[in-house]
């Protein structure tokens, strides 16, 4: 009798401490929710950051974690809008469809910028609500960090005081650090550069760096020979001191741009992941601002 | 006396009036007070998205498709030697150009519960056809799933995939010889997901059996059913697969056999699909590789009757398909497709003069070729090349030219 009185207590105390499963749509949001969360979160990265975030495919994998998930967090802005939707319908699992509180997205907690006025297939993949692309400025980070540990303290109520002690923590932290990457990166103010997507508007942005091309001809339309050349006349004319490019983007348009124009092709990890370094949030800054730092010296 | 009586009633009626005038204004200024307060607290307002009536407006896609063919046979007189006919649109496209099903998608959440979505096709003969019309809940707990409606039904890998997003423009020779096509029932689906990270997937519909194998029987209850299971998951970053096993079981009445003969008895099918995706670090959007197949195995047993005279019929056939499509450069594929159909062993008191068709002994095969280029995900060119020896005897060499386009929102990649 006290032994089975035992087992279920246990039992009990083992569902009232049961992890909060977290299923992130892209690595920033992984890496972001284990800061937050600690050891009280299980975290599941649907995307690597060597893959196109457009493009990830609900595989079966997917749907087997949405349906475990008691939080999704995604980027939103239609970002995703290629496979969240169908791993929301074919999960099964009520908790994370838009709209509850265990969907969440980060652009709710930031504004956009290249918000288009109209938009058009003509125009390419672009997306209605702005740039999606929101994670390579570190104030946004702040402002999603903030609004992800107080979705997660409301989720799991009983944990609610470990995750806003840990994000009190880590915006601490986040503070500081980007106070030094703002004055390591001053000398990258007024760059023109070429970039391959619009991913890194946000990071460009942030810097006071200035894009004058993208590889793409059109948001998500794959760099042309013809579009490429025209680039190269153009840079001619106005030179740009980088070709920069994510680690999933094809290295092949960006290098042929880069070496015609004398010019560095930088690769820049995009994500947590994308290169060795950028093991976490911290990392992916460090080694993005150095990797640019080393390429336009 | 009885005009004080309503004096005094008119009074209290204006009075009150007044009172309650003064008390809405008061309410009014605290109201406006408060405003003023939070407007001073809250941060500049985000703008509304102004929308409108529109706002709740569904997605609404469209597909548009045509086709221009060249085949050394007359799609016409289309027939798959060996098999009872299916029914289906299963004839290859018609030759010369031709307009393909235009496809109009209109779907939306009802409310928190119910999901909704409408698959009209406008066929190239001006006719509407409703190919899906179907609710379906997000999530009912504990990873159950219900459907219902008309919708394709989630037997074998292919079956519920529109036809738009085919990798070649015509179905498996299985597809089209055990189901017309595809299995687009009128019907209920129950599916529950195991809590597992491994994606374990059961489900089960009962339908009218408006189609083939079924016959429309025009009962109370179900005059179709299903079951599936399938099982999925990742091997490594690059990998992704599934497999899967589904039974179909129908009870066809007077079901049409060859000419003047027709079948009523016991139809059940087996299905075992398989499907791997491969792409290098999992970044599917340069190169990637996929992989396919499905083996079909069906078994009737039960009356035919030809010319009014009766006599037993039974029968066990399958079928295999098995297919690859690889991208080897951004919005460029080839793929390659075998597909075979076994005679197996078919038994019945007639003779084969009273049954040609389904008593030919016959193994249907046919290799096909394609090569598309996909300008956007929501452009798609392709030409496909096949070697049809669907006909006993004769070997009809295809050529085709198709177009697919969507227009409007965006469409999800199932997997």
């Amino acid at each position: 009798m006290r032994l089975l009185l035992a087992v279920l207590l246990a039992a009990v105390g083992l569902q009232a401490h049961a992890a909060l499963n977290i299923l992130a749509c892209t690595p920033e949001w992984g890496a972001l929710a284990k800061e937050l969360g600690g050891d009280k979160v299980n975290v599941y990265t649907a995307a690597t950051a060597l893959q196109d975030p457009h493009r990830i495919e609900a595989r079966p994998s997917l749907i087997a974690r949405a349906r475990n998930a008691d939080l999704m967090v995604c980027t939103g802005a239609q970002l995703e809008i290629g496979w969240v939707p169908l791993l929301q319908s074919q999960s099964g699992n009520s908790k994370i469809q838009t709209g509850q509180p265990g969907y969440f997205e980060a652009a709710s907690a930031v504004s956009l910028i290249e918000k288009p006025t109209s938009v058009d297939r003509s125009m390419g993949d672009v997306h209605p609500d702005g740039n999606p692309h929101l994670h390579l400025d570190p104030r946004n980070i702040a402002a999603v960090a903030a609004a992800l540990a107080e979705r997660m303290a409301s989720l799991d109520s009983t944990q609610a005081s470990y995750y806003r002690s840990r994000s009190q923590d880590f915006l601490a932290r986040w503070k500081d650090a980007t106070a030094r990457w703002e004055k390591q990166a001053a000398p990258l103010k007024g760059m023109p550069v070429v970039v391959y997507h619009k991913d890194l508007s946000y990071l460009l942005n942030w810097l006071g760096m200035r894009e004058v091309g993208a590889l793409e001809p059109k948001p998500g339309i794959p760099p042309s020979t013809a579009h490429l050349s025209e680039l190269l006349e153009q840079l001619k004319k106005t030179p740009a001191k980088a070709v920069l490019r994510s680690a999933y983007n094809d290295p092949r348009p960006a290098d042929w741009l880069a070496e015609r124009a004398r010019v560095p092709s930088v690769m820049l990890p995009y994500t947590v992941g994308g290169t060795e370094r950028a093991k976490d949030l911290f990392g992916l800054y460090d080694d993005t601002i150095d990797r640019l730092l080393a390429g336009v010296k | 006396m009885q005009c004080n009586w309503l004096c005094a009633v008119a009074l209290a009626t204006v009075c009150s009036a007044a009172t309650a005038q003064q008390d809405a204004q008061s309410e009014i200024e605290q109201l406006k007070r408060r405003v003023e307060e939070l407007e001073k607290r809250a941060p500049a307002p985000t703008p509304a998205p102004a929308r409108g009536s529109s706002a709740f407006n569904p997605d609404i896609s469209l597909v548009l498709q045509g086709t221009a063919a060249r085949s050394s046979e007359n799609p016409d007189d289309y027939q798959v030697s060996g098999f009872a006919p299916s029914g289906g649109e299963v004839a290859p496209p018609r030759r010369g150009f031709s307009l393909g099903e235009s496809e109009l998608i209109v779907s939306s959440n009802i409310d928190p519960y119910f999901r909704g979505q409408l698959v009209a096709s406008l066929t190239p003969d001006n006719s509407v056809e409703v190919e899906e019309a179907f609710f379906q809940t997000p999530g009912l707990g504990h990873g159950f799933m219900l459907k219902g409606g008309r919708f394709l039904s989630n037997i074998g890998y292919q079956n519920p995939i529109h036809q738009h997003a085919w990798d070649f423009q015509d179905a498996p020779l299985p597809y089209k010889a055990f189901l017309g096509g595809r299995l687009d029932d009128d019907a209920v689906q129950v599916k529950w997901l195991a809590p597992t990270d491994l994606l374990v997937e059961l489900g089960a519909e009962a339908g009218r059996g408006r189609s083939f194998p079924a016959t429309d029987p025009n009962r109370n209850g179900a005059g179709l059913w299903t079951l599936f299971g399938h099982v999925g998951g990742d091997i490594g970053e690059s990998t992704a697969w599934r497999t899967g096993l589904s039974y179909l079981h129908a009870e066809p009445t007077d079901r049409p056999m060859d000419v003047g003969a027709t079948f009523s008895g016991r139809s059940s099918l087996w299905i075992a699909d398989f499907i791997a995706k491969w792409a290098p670090n999992g970044n599917s959007s340069i190169t990637n590789v996929k992989a396919q197949g499905e083996y079909f195995r069906r078994s009737e047993d039960g009356d035919l009757t030809f010319a009014a005279t009766p006599g037993a019929y039974s029968s066990r056939q399958s079928g295999w398909y098995a297919q690859t499509v690889y991208q080897f450069m951004p919005r460029w594929r080839v793929g390659y497709r075998y597909d075979r159909l076994d005679h197996g062993s078919v038994s019945s008191s007639l003779t084969s003069a009273q049954l040609p068709l389904v008593l030919a002994d016959y193994n249907p095969s046919r290799h096909t070729l394609m090569a598309d280029w996909s300008p956007t995900e929501f452009s798609r060119i392709r030409l496909q090349l096949a070697e049809d020896k669907s006909r006993a005897g004769v070997t009809d060499r295809q050529v085709l030219v198709q177009y697919i386009f969507s227009l409007g929102a965006h469409g999800a990649h199932t997997f």
